[in-house]
């Protein structure tokens, strides 16, 4: 199936775009950021507003419609987990698959000081009506915080006999998360760890895509909860189980 | 104070019962700070005796001469700069460049008392010039321009890492209408235990707080406030573990406000609280002698816990830093006491319960300039929804009459603001500071309605919380997470080490100076 952006009638190709061009606001200049938007490869484009933001800074609206198409058939993307589970039903599958609590070991690492997110996932409290791992009866959550240096959440990891570790990932300037995460897969591999742990990612730019090409397990974005990370979890950690037999 | 009608039907003396539990709450710490000094202090102080430059190594002279007296800090560094200074015969420039070679001032031998005393006066006079110039400079502009300045006060941010890149935006924004820019901090300068020296260009996720990145924003800023007829007033970070050297440096280039918390460093950083206490009293008193108004952070409590839940923390913090600034000498005219605008979006009824708190606060704060905060915790990708929460935030911080208003960015879940982001948020407060002028003289409140029952709900809590924190003291209830739902143990976090229990011939010129014009003794003891 070939697709295009769609406006007001299938296939229209219509787009809306906004950004500033480091020149004065003059008829030259919305002609300037109209010809920057052909270039971009838009076939037709408008500049509907226009305004200055210094004497030589502008920014534009523009509306500009496109001829180039996609085959939707030909994206690969696999979500973590086609279909979730909720608290009870993971805590079922446990008790029915495994016959003892998993441990999960999760921290907000590196100089990364934001918590709620981790929190979200792990605490009690959970986020948005979703409790978290904390309160799931078969589940040991452990929640080392923010600001966790890696090598300490992997030796916590090693210490309780973590079967899946959680890393959060929230400031992404000048990409210091991908380093980040680079450097915890790395030590985990140096350590012999990698094999007999999951490792999943999330943060509000993280995706599954993403988290598979660093060599972790899966990776959640925004709007995750808890039992979308458990979900896959147990799934995945039954899958080993059998196919190990 | 300016006694207001409560359009609320706040109880007035439950207001004053709130204001006497924080009294209550304040005495036994301020009581500790009183007898006691830190490294921050007294590296403060030799910065407004003239001490500062830095090493090859980057290491600043205040630093080098704090390692120098090493106990002796106890008694106050300040002894040590000043003698140095009458035994050389040399200014302060030039006494030290030689500190920078690296001469050792504190085995020098001791001048008598009273020619120390003598310098100390001198070099005082010098400072307390320098401060009513700046503080006469600000308010010839703010009276001269009196005509232009909006209300409330359109606050935004500049975080590019770059002092250079910093002013383009600064001056841009202020061209678009802002009337305060904020330098944001980099990421972990709070944790450095000195403040970097120079201009700076590479900061992570804000700029490096020196004293020369200060002076060239003030002057980019004074440059833009003479081209806009609107005087512009710049901001930093007076935080972290050189809050009070930071209060000094924003003190000597005229900077305006200065984000700076009775507990924010303790909760938020892990800074030791013995430390963080005494440190905001010192600087406090630095803010309130060069007339800088401090901008409080409670905001940061609702990002950590629900904001409908825990909007009685909010009072209960803001009623503590108003005591301890008190106590540091400082009107109410300086204090923007913090708040936000951060209940879930999707709650029934969220924006009456955002009114009612907003308006709450300014009427149990009428002398007070606060500083009110835009969503940001539930802000997400979609910029479109963010842009309409904030102006329902702009609507609020206009109808209840706020001071200081801290613009929200419609990008504020992706990154650190773009220049049309800055543009779109100004143009929306401004639309709505417009269109809805005079609409906060039109309306009254129901009786008993949803947003009278939530204010009083709000109180009700603030003093039930206040109350137990009271019994349990300031430091066991921050011991036991009753603040942003965070334990901190008094003897854990960074900074313990530079504590100091003050050695009976302490002598601190700067804090007898500060003391004195502040009428400190007078007040605390009245
Ligand atoms: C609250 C907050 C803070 C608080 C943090 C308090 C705390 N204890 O966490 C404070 C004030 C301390 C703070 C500080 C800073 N912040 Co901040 N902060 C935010 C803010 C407003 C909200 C973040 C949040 O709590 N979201 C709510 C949670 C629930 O969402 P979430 O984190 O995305 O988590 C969800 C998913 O991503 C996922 N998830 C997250 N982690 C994990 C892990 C796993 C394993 C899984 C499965 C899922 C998962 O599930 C969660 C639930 O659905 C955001 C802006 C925003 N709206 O996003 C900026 C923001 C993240 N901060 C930012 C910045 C720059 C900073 C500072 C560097 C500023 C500075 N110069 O000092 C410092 C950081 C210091 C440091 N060393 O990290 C930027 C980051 C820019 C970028 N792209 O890199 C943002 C985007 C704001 C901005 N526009 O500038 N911040």
């Amino acid at each position: 199936m070939f697709i295009k952006p769609y406006g007001d009638t299938s296939d229209d190709g219509a787009v809306q775009l906004s950004f500033t061009l480091p020149i004065a606001d003059c008829g030259k200049a919305r002609e300037a950021a109209r010809i920057y938007v052909q270039k971009l490869g838009f076939k037709t484009a408008s500049i509907v507003h226009a305004q200055a933001l210094s004497e030589n800074f502008t920014f534009f609206v523009a509306y500009a419609k496109t001829d180039a198409t996609l085959d939707y058939d030909k994206v690969e993307y696999a979500e973590a987990v086609a279909k979730y589970m909720t608290m009870d039903a993971v805590n079922e599958f446990i008790k029915t698959h495994f016959n003892r609590k998993l441990v999960i070991v999760g921290a907000c690492t590196g100089t990364d000081a934001h918590t709620v997110g981790i929190d979200a996932i792990m605490n009690m409290k959970g986020y948005d009506h979703h409790f978290g791992l904390e309160r799931y009866p078969m589940i040991e959550a452990y929640n080392m915080g923010s600001q966790v240096p890696n090598e300490r959440l992997l030796a916590r990891a090693k210490e309780v006999k973590a079967d899946a570790v959680l890393v959060s990932q929230i400031v992404t300037q000048k990409d210091v998360h991908l380093k980040n995460l680079t450097e915890l897969i790395e030590l985990a591999e140096a350590e012999g760890l990698r094999g007999k742990l999951l490792m999943i990612v999330g943060g509000p730019r993280v995706d599954n895509k993403l988290a598979k090409e660093l060599g972790y397990d899966a990776g959640f974005g925004t709007g995750t909860f808890a039992e979308h990370v458990a979900t896959f979890v147990v799934k995945k950690l039954y899958d080993r189980l059998t196919s190990g037999k | 104070m300016t006694p207001v009608k409560s359009k609320l039907g706040i109880s007035r003396p439950k207001v004053d019962r709130a204001r006497r539990l924080a009294e209550g709450i304040v005495a036994p710490v301020q009581e500790f700070i009183e007898g006691h000094t830190t490294v921050t202090i007294e590296r403060a102080t030799l910065r407004l005796l003239g001490a500062d430059g830095a090493n090859a190594d980057g290491v600043p002279v205040p630093n080098i001469i704090a390692s120098q007296c090493g106990q002796r800090l106890a008694a106050g560094a300040a002894t040590v700069y000043l003698n140095a200074l009458v035994k050389l015969e040399k200014t302060a420039p030039s006494l030290n460049r030689e500190i920078e070679k690296g001469l050792d001032i504190s085995g020098l031998p001791l001048v008598s008392p009273e020619r120390i005393r003598e310098k100390a006066a001198e070099l005082v006079k010098d400072l307390d010039a320098r401060l009513a110039a700046n503080t006469e400079r600000r308010n010839a502009r703010l009276t001269q321009w009196a005509d232009k300045a909006g209300s409330p006060l359109i606050y935004v941010i500049v975080a590019t890492g770059n002092i250079y890149e910093d002013v383009k935006q600064a001056q841009a924004a202020a061209r678009q209408g802002a009337d305060i820019v904020a330098v944001i901090r980099t990421t972990a300068q709070s944790l450095l235990d000195y403040v970097p020296f120079g201009p700076t260009t590479e900061g992570f996720g804000g700029t490096y707080a020196t004293q020369e990145n200060f002076r060239i924003m003030r002057a980019a800023l004074d440059e833009a406030a003479e081209k806009e007829g609107r005087y512009i007033r710049l901001v930093n970070y007076c935080s972290g573990l050189c809050m009070p050297e930071i209060a000094a440096m924003g003190a000597l280039e005229r900077l305006d406000m200065m984000l700076n918390d009775s507990m924010y460093g303790i909760l938020f950083r892990d800074i030791n609280m013995y430390r963080t206490f005494t440190d905001q009293h010192f600087s406090r008193m630095i803010n309130a002698a060069a007339d800088i108004i401090i901008n409080t952070g409670e905001d940061n409590y609702l990002t950590t816990s629900d904001a409908v839940e825990k909007a009685h923390t909010v009072l209960a913090s803001q009623l503590i830093n108003e005591k301890f600034a008190f106590n540091a000498g400082m009107p109410a005219r300086l204090m923007g006491l913090g708040h936000a605008f951060e209940i879930n979006p999707g709650v029934k009824n969220g924006f009456l319960y955002e009114y009612a708190q907003a308006l709450m606060a300014r009427e149990i704060f009428p002398d007070h300039p606060l500083k009110y905060m835009p969503p940001t915790k539930f802000m997400t990708g979609d910029i479109f929804k963010g842009l309409a929460m904030n102006t329902l935030f702009n609507f609020v911080s206009k109808a209840t009459g706020q001071g200081i208003h801290l613009l929200g960015m419609l990008t504020e879940a992706i990154h650190t603001p773009y220049l049309q982001d800055r543009h779109l948020a100004i143009a929306n407060a401004l639309y709505v500071h417009n269109t809805m002028a005079d609409f906060m003289g039109e309306v009254e409140f129901k009786k008993d309605g949803i947003m009278a029952r939530r204010a009083a709900q709000v109180l009700d809590e603030t003093i039930e919380m206040l109350a137990e924190v009271k019994r349990s003291g300031l430091m066991n209830a921050i011991e036991t997470g009753m603040f942003a739902e965070i334990k901190r143990p008094r003897d854990g976090g960074k900074g313990l080490e530079g504590v100091y229990e003050k050695a009976q011939e302490y002598y601190n010129p700067v804090e007898s100076y500060l003391k004195k014009k502040l009428n400190i003794d007078e007040k605390t003891a009245a």
